[in-house]
């Protein structure tokens, strides 16, 4: 038999059932895991005795012919997730302590369909980053290494703890969130399957908010099937949160047929960025293929606005976080810092020792784009393009059902290399950014190997709450892929 | 109105901005209570305390209140209305923003009528309403070196009614703030309660020369009551102008009234120069409203102190003053027109506004504790129109209803206090008084008629009151004229 | 446009967050830096696109008037850094 770490949850879900293993074996193969990813650098907080506590709970139900939908699946919860009376700190000094007196729609939801929780993931601050180097916590390290290369790897970001954890079999799966790219890029980089579903699709009550319009949770498993069945159970209609979307869940993992025949793939012709490596271009191509020799049929379709998805981006999500981040003040939860007299003394002393420098420098471009003389030409301006890449989306979907892009222009990149320049960070986001501006369903799946070893992802993205024909088709290119290369590091 | 300077007259110019809090039982955007006085921080959600990762629903309640209030208002409703985030820091206001509304409001341009002393009245403009929550209460004088915070209001849904620069007066302000009080309780929107703080009041006051354009306005924030209000804008009205007329000019800035000094003063709190960065809350969508909800809403609307004076005037005949003092508040509106059904109106309105309004001035409670029900108050005027008692024994009667809340019948038969209205016990008394006096009966006899009227005085002493007066005139004037 | 010191420093304080001197030099540089890059959407012509807020195409849902929430001031205060009597407090404001 194999390592039960080494399961998917399609795959454990199957031997749970059949009782080959109990849900409390599962939890303590994890919790050891857990124990040897500690290198990683991946978990903040780890709950050992909770996930076996729940894993007991698990059997029991099971015993008594109760089973849920995810019973004894054991998974990772990014720590942007509020979990009820476990530390949650979203990566930041700034939440120094907090335990949150509710559990967020999202995790309550996994939780009761009986998956078990081994403890809260790593991320950049605030979910700020695409390399996980941001977090007050220290940085994740990738579980992926150069061949003959022994410089550690960023596993992107900011869902980073999460796609290390996964990749090198920590936890069977984890949540995620993706704001700019933080669920896809790091799911590419880590060799990991990562959804970033529909806006709307998923809950964001009790989820820390970095930019409320663009937020959105999601599945990191290690098989597109995996991510339709955490999907399936992370999704639907909650009335806490207003942008929460009143639909029905489909079964998506009935929408895993494997037929896309006369499925129209489009090819954003705008996708085609400078500078990006040959080796991705190279994959993209491949990805074609592999739909065609599937039945589907590609069509170019162009993007206008693609090369200023980034720079909207970059105005309207520190803008909003901005005003999101004013809450940590020091007054009701969290750090405090006392330095001077007067009120006004303590926000700014805490909010300097607590935020890191990039939750700074996004507060304050957010803050400065809203400003009074400036809202028109930035924050204003950005709407109305934002507007304009949605509408580019819109049109798109007319000539095809989904689109088919790199999940980013490069592989993971060493720990340090390229953190000077934002800018050139920022650059990480490109193919995933207006993804989230347009608020569609986007699918990354590992799709090969750079020429350096490293894992590369192919992205689908498809029309609102469409996340079935995603799914399909991100299941045909994982099985054309046929991706088996595994981390140098693996803890299970 | 205008002001003498040293220099010559100015004119006060004032807007007011109202916070009104909305009468519903949970708060605008979070299940928690929104009763006044409870223990510190018990009716707070995680949502008002503004934790990590919670998100606003709005309290549909609320909207209708809003809704209400701006149809009351004679205003606009806008279909499609957007809630902003307001960032600034304070203690008081967890989350670093208020959601407010601010380019596209609730409820749009709509007006208030004025009742002036002397029946007169005088439109002024609303600029809009919008829906916004309040923030915390700030305790300041709790502890030495620290400010306490209690969050149960942070979040209650308020209305900001905004108005034109359109009062010329303390008085009309004063008058402004009654009538807006008066419609908010009718409509069941707000108690108006300023105590409490469920009404709170920024004045906007600048002055100028007659005719010349708006000057520098200052604003005093958070009055709390209709006396201070006019209180604090004659002191910043005359400060102003003071000001300028010793050639300086009028720093824009926000004030607090000093009700213990009768002052206004600057707030110390650092200004950081205000820019609040207004943009749309991402956590919130806009607000659309269904037509014929709105309509549903408009036909519920109860009868509003101006049709109700309206129609005091033109059904009961009433003057504009009398019918615009019982129409203000829905009950005494309600009290003096059970009162007034199938009686005298004028007459009733005397006893409602004379009588019952004096004494519950006196108990110091409002008309819905009356110790006299409409009912009884009712009878008692029966009792004098039937010639049971007197007018001037009615208002004993009715101080024995004010202390005993007993029917008046009751209290006229067990004082025996029925009048009489029988010639010869009433002869008989005339008899004796005329037979104690016949030096003043030789005198009136002689043309000073003036005397009359103690004749009158002393049967009615010698009657103990309850002899009917037109049979004592009748009678009085045959026996003296010999 | 273009940042300087002190307009960073009103930045800051408006976001209360404090920066000592060597952090406004480092913030004047990366903070134009960004703003130049995000300026190339000077180049859309924009002229009468309606500013999308959200991606949700639905209006605003709204809840009942029910009290869900309250009595619970453990779970309030029970994170706070400084808490007396049943308040949070913060160094003293004077009005
Ligand atoms: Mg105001
Ligand atoms: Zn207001």
């Amino acid at each position: 038999m194999t390592a039960l770490t080494r399961l998917t949850i399609a795959e454990a879900r199957a031997g749970l059932a059949k009782k080959e293993f109990s849900a409390r074996e599962l939890a303590r193969a994890f919790t050891a895991a857990v124990e040897r990813a500690k290198p990683l650098n991946a978990f903040i907080t780890e709950t050992p005795e909770k996930a076996l506590e729940m894993a007991d709970a698990s059997d029991a139900r099971r015993a008594r012919g109760e089973a849920l939908p995810l019973d004894g699946i054991p998974l990772g919860i990014k720590d942007l997730f509020c979990t009820k009376g476990i530390l949650t700190t979203a990566g930041s000094h700034i939440l120094d302590g907090f335990h949150p007196p509710y559990e967020s729609t999202v995790t309550q939801k996994l939780w009761d369909a009986g998956a078990v929780c081994l403890g809260k993931l790593n991320m950049d601050e605030f979910a700020m980053g695409s390399s996980n180097t941001t977090s007050y916590y220290g940085p994740v390290e990738s579980p992926w290494r150069r061949p003959g290369d022994n410089r550690p790897l960023v596993p992107g970001g900011s869902s980073g703890g999460s796609a290390a954890a996964v990749a090198a079999r920590a936890v069977m799966a984890a949540t995620g969130t993706d704001t700019g790219g933080s669920i896809r890029q790091p799911a590419g980089f880590c060799g990991i399957v990562g959804m970033k579903p529909t806006y709307g699709r998923c809950s964001r009550w009790g989820i820390v908010a970095f930019a409320s319009s663009l937020d959105q949770a999601g599945p990191m498993t290690r098989t597109v099937r995996d991510a339709a069945i955490m999907l399936g159970v992370m999704a639907g209609h909650d009335p806490k949160d207003s942008t929460s979307a009143p639909l029905p869940v489909p079964d998506f993992e009935k929408a895993l047929t494997g037929d896309v025949r006369g499925l129209k793939v489009g090819i954003p012709r705008e996708y085609r960025v400078d500078g990006m490596p040959a080796e991705i271009e190279r994959l993209w191509a491949e990805g074609v293929e592999w739909l065609k020799a599937a039945g589907a049929q590609p069509v170019e379709i162009s993007l206008k606005m693609t090369k200023y998805a980034l720079p909207t981006y970059y105005i309207i999500a520190p803008a909003e976080a901005s005003s999101n981040l004013a809450r940590y003040d020091g007054v009701r939860f969290g750090l405090r810092v006392e330095e001077g007299q007067s009120l006004d003394d303590m926000y700014e002393a805490t909010r300097a020792a607590g935020f890191g420098a990039e939750v700074k420098r996004r507060i304050m471009i957010g803050t400065y784009v809203l400003s009074a003389g400036y809202y028109d030409a930035y924050y204003l301006k950005a709407q109305r393009v934002r507007k304009l890449i949605a509408n580019d989306f819109k049109a798109a979907f007319e000539h095809c059902d989904v689109i088919l892009t790199p999940t980013a222009p490069s592989a993971a990149f060493a720990i340090g290399e390229k953190s000077d320049d934002p800018i050139a960070m920022y650059l990480n986001d490109v193919f995933t950014v207006p993804v989230n501006l347009a608020g569609l369903p986007g699918l990354s799946v590992p799709a090969g190997l750079s020429s350096e070893g490293l894992p590369l992802g192919l992205q689908v993205i498809g029309r609102a709450f469409d996340e079935e024909t995603v799914l399909r088709v991100g299941e045909v290119i994982e099985k054309a892929a046929a991706f088996t290369a595994e981390p140098a590091f693996t803890a299970g | 109105m205008l002001i003498e300077g040293k220099t010559g007259p100015w004119e006060i110019v004032i807007g007011l901005e109202v916070h009104a809090q909305v009468i519903s039982k949970a708060k605008l955007f979070s299940g928690a209570a929104t009763d006044f006085g409870a223990e510190p921080n018990t009716q707070v959600s995680p949502v008002d305390a503004a934790f990590p990762g919670m998100l606003p629903v709005i309290n549909r309640f609320c909207v209708e209140q809003a809704v209400r209030t701006g149809l009351g208002l004679e205003a606009q409703i806008n279909l499609v209305s957007v809630f902003d985030r307001k960032n600034y820091f304070y203690a008081d206001l967890p989350a670093g923003y208020q959601i407010s509304q601010y380019q596209r409001p609730i409820v749009g341009k709509g007006k208030i009528t004025l009742d002036l002393p002397g029946g007169e009245t005088r439109e002024v403009g609303i600029t809009r309403l919008h829906l916004e929550q309040d923030a915390g209460k700030s305790l300041h004088d709790q502890h030495p070196t620290k400010t306490y915070v209690d969050l149960n209001r942070a979040g209650v849904a308020l209305m900001e009614i905004v108005s034109e620069p359109d009062m010329r007066s303390p008085e009309e302000a004063g008058a402004y703030l009654k009538k807006l009080r008066s419609i908010l309780r009718y409509l069941g929107t707000c108690d108006g309660n300023m105590e409490e703080g469920s009404m709170r009041c920024d004045c906007n006051v600048s002055v100028r020369r007659p005719g010349e354009p708006y000057g520098t306005r200052c604003e005093i924030k958070n009055v709390n009551s209709v006396r201070f209000v006019m209180q604090a804008i004659e002191y910043e009205a005359r400060r102003q102008i003071e000001v300028l007329e010793d050639g300086g000019t009028i720093r824009q800035e926000t004030r607090l009234f000093d009700s213990g000094r009768g002052v206004t003063r600057p707030m110390r709190t650092k200004e950081h120069a205000h820019d609040y960065r207004y943009f749309p809350d991402p956590d919130l969508l806009p607000l659309v409203l269904d037509p014929a909800w709105v309509e549903e809403i408009r036909n519920s609307l109860p009868e509003l102190p101006d049709a109700k004076k309206a129609r005091f005037m033109r059904e009961y005949k009433l003057s504009a003053y009398d019918a615009g003092v019982l129409a203000a508040e829905r009950e005494s509106a309600d009290y003096y027109e059970r009162v007034a059904k199938g009686r005298d109106p004028k007459q009733a309105a005397n006893f409602v506004m004379g009588d019952l309004f004096g004494a519950l001035n006196r108990l110091g409670v409002g008309i819905d504790r009356s110790p006299v029900s409409a009912e009884n108050l009712g009878r008692l005027i029966d009792l004098v129109a039937d010639g049971t008692i007197s007018g001037r024994l009615a208002k004993d009667v009715f101080a024995a209803m004010v202390e005993t809340g007993q029917d008046p019948a009751t209290i006229v038969e067990e004082r025996g206090l029925r009048q009489v209205t029988d010639t010869a016990a009433i002869e008989q008394a005339i008899d004796a008084v005329m037979a104690r006096e016949a030096a003043k009966v030789a005198e009136y006899r002689g043309g000073k008629e003036k005397l009359f009227g103690y004749f009158v005085g002393q049967v009615m002493k010698a009657t103990q009151g309850k002899a009917n007066p037109a049979v004592v005139n009748d009678l009085l004037r045959k026996k003296l004229a010999g | 446009m273009s940042l300087d010191k002190s307009a960073v420093a009103h930045i800051a304080t408006l976001a209360r967050i404090r920066v000592s001197e060597s952090e406004k030099e480092q913030l004047v540089h990366e903070l134009n830096k960004i703003l130049h890059w995000v300026e190339q959407l000077g180049e859309i012509e924009t002229e009468g696109v309606e500013p999308m807020t959200s991606v949700a195409e639905m209006t605003l849902p709204m809840r009942e008037d029910v009290v869900t929430d309250g009595n619970r001031r453990d779970d309030i205060l029970g994170n706070a850094p400084a808490a007396a009597h049943g308040f949070f407090t913060v160094p003293k404001v004077v009005e």
